[in-house]
């Protein structure tokens, strides 16, 4: 049994809709693709850096309301941040949803994830975005030419 | 409830335990029957010990345990004997021994034909011999109801066409494939035929005799028995002419530094300890489900799927996938919600104690060729009624009211 009222709360609702960020940029850095094997949720992110710091960002989402979220808040978040600082707040908000944490601080936002906390399997829903996103900063950290799509499905159990 | 459902319902652990589930995922995996688990319980407390192997009374009680349990699924398959059952890991294992047993009697430019509606455990390891030997892989398509379209049969299978591994009934649509029309096409040919009974078999016995086929696999879990052990069923004829795929204990004759003859079928693709507790557990099953009255269980299984499909037909938005009625298919009913993605669903029906499955299905082939790229399954099994149908349609109405 779970609340789904408290999962699917409005704030996550209009952030899905809001699509922020949805579209493709005209001239990107890195580009990196993931996909969720578990139910063929995908996430193809753009991005574009200047001095190191994101300069614009895009991503076409195909998933649930939990990823498109996610992804929606990463495109009106991102620009303006670093590698670093992407990788940070991935990685609390992953401790987050583990149980462990109370949430980026900078990014307030994310807590309406928190009642994703129980449902495990919801997890990655909401951090594909965030890993594709880092997928594609790293593409251009590694000085890969841009455009450059790679499936890094990861894989989960029994299907 | 039902009075004949609650009587089922009653026989099944986790069912008693939870009158309030509305269970609609036996396609993923079936509830296993209190007499499946006693048989687990009683072996492990009192015969646990290895099989073929020792002479103490123990193990001698262990290998009449294990034995019988191999006459009982050759009396579910109507096998034409014992020794024509292989005891596995589970179908996804029993595909893949005939995947590289068989496959390693085929040589370059072979054909092997499966379809568009495998599941994915009968689709990539041929995609996997294929690599490894240079076979051919080709397809039967399915039509806009997620049907096999058998009409370019002979064509597709060519000159050098020896199996042709399908599924007997689909694990999104539930639709049954004509197992009839194709073995007649595989024996025009030449070539053996391998059937996934994964879905069909927890809808009640089989008769691999009648079906016509030369292998059939299938899940314990699946059938109301323990998970960890599967079946490979094959011809008798067609299990002697085939290599060993693992090498191990208890497939040998003979092993020496020079060479190893191997132990007659089914030892001989049994390598290692068996899942021997887990092969008694399915045992005990499938002896359950012989008892059955499977015309009525037929009967209320259908209604309950014709129930779903009109409740669904009236949602707006919905497409069903899979055949228009519930008589061409297992009562297993995949559809779509225009805007709404299944994890979603699925997860506001949790919160109303339902159980469905969505995603994938480990068959994105069948998806892609229906157009889709993730669906919510609802699959019923023999200890559904009414009011788990309720529950799902009114669940979906809440669906609509909290995602959107």
């Amino acid at each position: 049994m779970n609340d789904a009222n408290a999962l699917y709360q409005d704030a996550i609702k209009q952030m899905a809709q809001a699509a922020h960020g949805h579209g493709q940029l005209e001239s990107a850095h890195g580009e990196a693709r993931l996909d969720n094997p578990l139910c063929g949720d995908r996430v193809r992110m753009q991005v574009a850096l200047d001095s190191g710091r994101i300069s614009a960002v895009a991503h076409q989402t195909k998933g649930c309301l939990l990823c498109r979220a996610a992804a929606s808040l990463l495109g009106a978040r991102a620009v303006g941040q670093d590698a670093a600082a992407i990788e940070a707040v991935a990685d609390e908000l992953d401790a987050m949803l583990k149980g462990a944490a109370p949430g980026p601080a900078a990014w307030p936002e994310l807590a309406m994830f928190v009642p994703a906390r129980a449902y495990a399997s919801r997890h990655r829903c909401v951090l594909l975005p965030f890993r594709a996103l880092q997928a594609a900063l790293g593409k251009v950290a590694a000085g890969a030419t841009a455009n450059v799509t790679e499936n890094h499905g990861e894989t989960k159990g029994a299907l | 409830m039902n009075a004949a459902v609650s009587a089922l319902r009653s026989q099944f652990p986790l069912l008693a335990a939870a009158p309030g589930l509305h269970y609609l995922d036996s396609a993923a995996t079936a509830q296993i029957h209190g007499a499946a688990l006693d048989a687990v319980i009683r072996h492990e407390t009192t015969c646990r010990a290895n099989v073929m192997r020792g002479t103490y009374a123990l193990a001698e009680a262990a290998d009449r345990a294990f034995d019988a349990a191999r006459h009982s699924v050759a009396r579910f398959l109507n096998a034409g004997s014992a020794e024509e059952i292989v005891f596995t890991a589970g179908a996804t294992a029993a595909l893949n021994l005939v995947a590289q047993a068989f496959g390693n009697t085929l040589k370059a430019g072979d054909r092997v034909l499966i379809s568009v509606a495998e599941h994915h455990s009968n689709f990539v390891p041929w995609q996997m011999l294929r690599e490894r030997t240079g076979i051919e892989l080709a397809l039967i398509p399915v039509g806009a109801d997620g049907v096999l379209d058998l009409g370019r049969l002979p064509e597709l299978m060519g000159s050098r066409c020896r199996l042709v591994a399908v599924t007997q009934c689909s694990n999104v649509t539930g639709a049954w494939s004509d197992v009839a029309a194709i073995v007649a096409a595989a024996r025009q040919a030449g070539a053996r035929v391998l059937l996934d009974g994964a879905q069909a078999v927890q809808h009640g016995p089989q008769d691999v005799r009648a079906l016509g086929v030369d292998f059939y696999a299938f899940s314990g879990h699946k059938c109301f028995g323990p998970g960890g052990v599967g079946v490979l069923w094959g011809r008798a004829q067609v299990l002697a002419a085939l290599p060993p795929f693992l090498g191990g204990g208890g497939m040998i004759g003979e092993v020496t530094f020079d060479n190893t003859t191997w132990a007659a079928p089914p030892q001989r693709f049994e390598a290692g300890t068996p899942p021997i507790a887990q092969a008694i557990g399915l045992a005990a099953a499938l002896d359950w489900m012989m008892t059955l009255d499977w015309p009525q269980i037929h009967a209320r299984e259908q209604r309950l799927g014709e129930l779903l499909i009109e409740g669904l037909q009236r949602i707006p938005q919905l497409r069903l996938l899979g055949p228009a009625t519930a008589d061409s298919r297992a009562p297993i009913v995949s559809f779509d919600i225009e805007g709404l993605h299944p994890h979603d669903i699925c997860q506001v029906l949790d919160g109303r104690n339902l159980a469905l499955r969505g995603g994938h299905h480990c068959a994105q082939p069948l998806l892609a060729a229906l157009g889709v790229e993730a669906c919510t399954r609802a699959s019923i099994a023999l200890y559904n009624d009414e009011t788990d149908i309720q529950a799902l349609l009114d669940g979906l109405v809440e669906v609509q009211r909290t995602l959107t």
